[in-house]
């Protein structure tokens, strides 16, 4: 069977923060395609791939490790100035809600990112399986 | 059938109308909009307002100000009260940005003395000042001195000789929330915070340099040290990234606590007040309050040097400083009894009316001083706390203009070079992080500030005392 290629993610409309849906072939990428929305919010040009930093997180269902996942991410961005832009070597065990991968990236302070995003909230979010895709829906707090 | 929330509204007066209570909800909803802006009101506020009414121990009303539009789990712009010993604390109901809040600043300079170095000022400031996304402090902590500051807040800093003891004394919890326990803030919320004291932040926050453009009450203003042309400062900003991970952790620990299967929307989630996890979050909540005090406590000390250096006579001194996104315990009538209880007020300010203690002495005959700003290109305005406003709101007022256009859309339409032009015309100079954050925060993407201070004024939950007009903008 072929690979379907489906659009990685995209934003909907939201008042005051900003909402996106990614999708994915498998449960790993649309772990991954949320990242990459996420750092589409941060900054929506290239980034340099200079540094890199491995994560590690768990959680207790999908959304809560989708939740805590995407969180490392602001925490890095605020203590250690890093603006992400790749996910590397993704694991994800979906029985014990664990993922490890590797973000690169490059300095915060090389680029005008734009939005500063607060916190990842679980207002209306989900990860799920339609058919035979995946699909996430994450608002966050900018 | 389904009926649309916004078809179930019941107006009971002008600008009042009422959500009437149904199966789960423990209160009914009431929301504080004109006639014109209830046509535009968001179906998805009024859930919000359902789910909040939902919640255990809720008194009187699930409230809606003039300014209300979606949030998380709670609507921005809204205000729920909880009975002590049955009620709740959510996270979620303070927000992310745990006292996001605004000061307001008096000079001895006049508008047309701003004129004369306007850009000037607009560049020291801006150079003085971090802003934007990713720019650090400039301020250097360690660890137990960052304890120092969760616990002793804006009055710490003071008497460490950043400041003057009446800018705290003008501050709300006069710049310093007792129960702040610097324990309950986790190693991460340290980590994101330890490197941005002194910083406005991105998004809406912002400092502005303005002038007195109106009076409506000359005594009053005169209370508050306010005259026609004089020129202020504004500070809007929060708790940064230590408040968001404060929340962030606290949501996490009541989720494994309680669960959260039973709420109707998971950023819902909660502990009893009286519970030791209830006590905890509070406790880390006062610490991240107490941040956001001393954050603009510092920013008002690099202003005094920056201005200082244009204007040497300049004196400068602090009117008030007023929270956004905040849970507190106070005295409210319910049901005729007085009775203390937990406010939640989640984009919504404060506004006690004369001769409650909360209240500096300056100001405690006329009513605490409450500070609406509006948008970069338009009006902000001071207006008084009132006695109504403890009848109605649970002694609460907006706190904003309040969003009414996407980012998205506001990307699609706005550039922020074409925001930058108009506010230029009306003599406004303007810095910004970026292009694109001055496009999104752009004025036509808000309410308009006048309809929604026209209602409160109307609804004597505030009432007008003084109209501000920018004159140079430092946007984050």
């Amino acid at each position: 069977m072929t690979k379907v290629l489906i659009e990685k993610f995209k934003f909907l409309e939201h008042t005051a923060d900003i909402k996106f849906k990614a999708f994915g072939n498998s449960i790993k990428e649309v772990f991954e395609n949320s990242a990459l929305a996420l750092f589409r919010v941060f900054y929506d040009k290239k980034v340099e791939e200079k540094k890199a930093y491995k994560i590690k997180v768990k959680g207790n269902d999908l959304e809560s490790l989708l939740y805590n996942f995407l969180e490392e991410f602001l925490v890095l961005f605020d203590s250690k100035n890093f603006l992400p832009f790749r996910i590397k070597n993704l694991e994800l065990n979906e029985k014990k809600f664990k993922i490890s991968a590797v973000v690169v990236g490059d300095e915060l302070s090389n680029y005008n990112a734009h939005v500063h995003v607060k916190a990842i909230t679980y207002s209306g979010m989900f990860v799920k399986k339609q058919k035979n895709n995946w699909v996430s829906q994450v608002l966050v707090d900018v | 059938m389904f009926k649309m929330y916004k078809e179930r509204l019941i107006k009971i007066e002008k600008n009042i109308y009422e959500l009437p209570k149904e199966e789960g909800m423990k209160v009914p909803g009431r929301v504080f909009f004109s006639e014109k802006m209830i046509k535009e009101i968001e179906e998805d506020s009024l859930k919000q307002i359902r789910n909040v009414a939902m919640l255990p121990g809720i008194l009187k009303y699930s409230i809606g100000l003039a300014d209300m539009h979606v949030g998380y789990g709670f609507p921005i712009g809204g205000v729920a009260v909880f009975d002590l010993d049955k009620g709740i604390i959510s996270p979620g109901g303070v927000g992310y940005d745990i006292n996001c809040s605004v000061r307001l600043l008096r000079t001895n300079l006049t508008k047309a003395d701003i004129l004369k170095k306007q850009k000037e000022v607009l560049d020291a400031l801006d150079r003085k000042i971090p802003s934007g996304v990713g720019r650090g402090s400039k301020f250097n902590m360690n660890r137990s001195e960052l304890n120092r500051i969760l616990e002793g807040g804006a009055k710490y800093l003071v008497e460490k000789g950043y400041g003057m003891k009446e800018d705290y004394l003008h501050t709300e919890e006069e710049g310093q929330m007792k129960d702040a326990k610097a324990s309950k803030v986790s190693d991460i919320a340290i980590r994101r915070g330890i490197g941005q004291l002194g910083t406005l932040g991105a998004g809406n926050h912002f400092l502005e340099v303005l002038f007195v453009e109106d009076i409506f009450n000359s005594e009053i203003a005169k209370v508050f040290g306010l005259k026609k042309n004089q020129a202020v400062i504004m500070i809007h900003c929060g708790s940064r990234g230590l408040g968001h991970q404060i929340a962030s952790d606290y949501i996490k620990k009541m989720e494994k606590e309680y669960g959260f299967e039973k709420l109707p929307d998971r950023e819902l989630i909660n502990a009893p007040i009286k519970s030791q996890l209830g006590k905890d979050y509070y406790e880390a909540m006062c610490c991240a309050v107490n941040f956001a005090f001393a954050n603009k406590q510092l920013i008002t000390h690099w202003i005094r040097e920056t201005m200082k250096e244009m204007f040497p006579k300049i004196s400068i001194d602090v009117v008030y400083d007023i929270c956004h996104n905040i849970a507190k315990f106070e005295e409210h009538f319910i049901d005729g009894k007085k009775q203390k209880v937990c406010v939640h007020r989640k984009g919504a300010t404060r506004s006690f009316g004369p001769g409650r203690e909360e209240i500096p002495k300056a100001y405690r005959d006329v009513g605490q001083p409450v500070l609406i700003p509006g948008t970069m290109g338009t009006a902000s305005y001071v207006l008084v706390g009132t006695k109504k406003a403890e009848e109605l709101t649970f002694g609460s007022t907006v706190h904003g203009a309040g969003r009414v256009m996407s980012r998205s859309s506001a990307l699609r339409k706005i550039r922020g070079e074409d925001t930058k032009k108009q506010l230029n015309k009306k003599g406004i100079e303007i810095k910004a992080g970026s292009w694109k954050s001055l496009g999104e925060e752009s004025p036509e993407v808000y309410k308009d500030i006048e309809e929604v201070v026209k209602i409160v004024d109307e609804l004597g939950i505030s009432k007008k005392i003084a109209r501000l007009r920018p004159l140079a903008v430092v946007k984050g």
